[in-house]
């Protein structure tokens, strides 16, 4: 085909698990359909590519007001967690616990997994450069499937012509 | 000769609407159409897998369950199928628009 094929790129901030997927989830998809896909990881976003922390992402109840009760299979329709039950130690750990128990269910793989399929199907990913001097990563503390750290400036010029979606 | 696909009812999209239609020469001409000429055993693991799923499900599998169902890592899918494997082997295979998200 002439005509150029069609990009996208993401740029994942943060890094709780829920805000986690919708880049993965997106980006696979795009490249189900023949469309390049680019990701910067910035921020807290990095915890999705770095060792240490991929497999430790986690979902606080508290604050979160789209958490309800209901979630849990049971008839209480918009009735919330109280913010005073998300002070108690271990209620993010059960958050986290019963989203990643769902995800299993759906068949919908491990952060970890999706980087590595990302990788395989032919995205490109970044790291922020001035966010990995922040935090004093260096090379070795990435996922292997991570292409490289990259200026804000960078990513600029590798997206041109791309959509961009800031989650 | 009349091209395999001239009795073939395709629907908007250009999914094959009735996937009892389909025949490896049907599968052959559409791989044609998406720019494979050749279907090696390798493509032939891939979309014989798809019609059991086919079978099996009524719809066409997902990448991910192509991959966990053969064995057949990401790298060679979209390498056998380059540019969008999702859609071009639910077309080639005869299926509908995969339905899942992975």
């Amino acid at each position: 085909m002439a005509t150029e094929n069609r990009k996208i790129a993401f740029i994942c901030s943060k890094g709780d698990l829920d805000m986690a997927y919708p880049a993965l989830i997106m980006g696979w998809a795009a490249l189900g359909n023949g469309i390049d896909v680019t990701i910067f990881f910035t921020f807290w976003g990095l915890d999705l590519v770095t060792k240490k922390r991929v497999d430790r992402l986690e979902i606080a109840p508290l604050a979160n007001t789209s958490f309800k009760i209901s979630m849990m299979g049971l008839p209480t329709g918009n009735l919330g967690i109280p913010s005073i039950l998300g002070i108690i130690p271990g209620m993010t750990a059960f958050a986290t616990w019963f989203m990643k128990k769902k995800m299993k269910a759906l068949k919908v793989p491990p952060v970890r997994e999706y980087i590595e399929m990302l990788h395989d199907g032919g995205a490109k990913m970044y790291g922020c450069k001035m966010t990995v001097d922040m935090f004093g990563i260096q090379k070795d503390d990435f996922l292997p499937q991570i292409d490289g750290v990259v200026t804000a400036s960078d990513f600029m010029d590798m997206t041109e012509g791309a959509q961009i979606v800031f989650i | 000769m009349a091209s395999p696909l001239s009795a073939v009812r395709f629907d908007a999209e250009g999914f094959m609407a009735d996937r009892s239609q389909w025949t490896r020469g049907i599968a052959e001409e559409l791989a044609r159409q998406e720019g494979l000429d050749t279907l090696t055993d390798r493509h032939w693991a891939i979309i014989d897998f798809c019609r059991k799923a086919g079978d099996q499900t009524g719809h066409a599998p997902t990448l991910r369950e192509i991959t966990g169902g053969t064995g057949i890592t990401t790298k060679e899918l979209f390498g056998l199928f380059p540019k969008g494997p999702a859609k071009k082997v639910a077309k080639i295979a005869g299926l509908g628009k995969p339905e899942g998200c992975v």
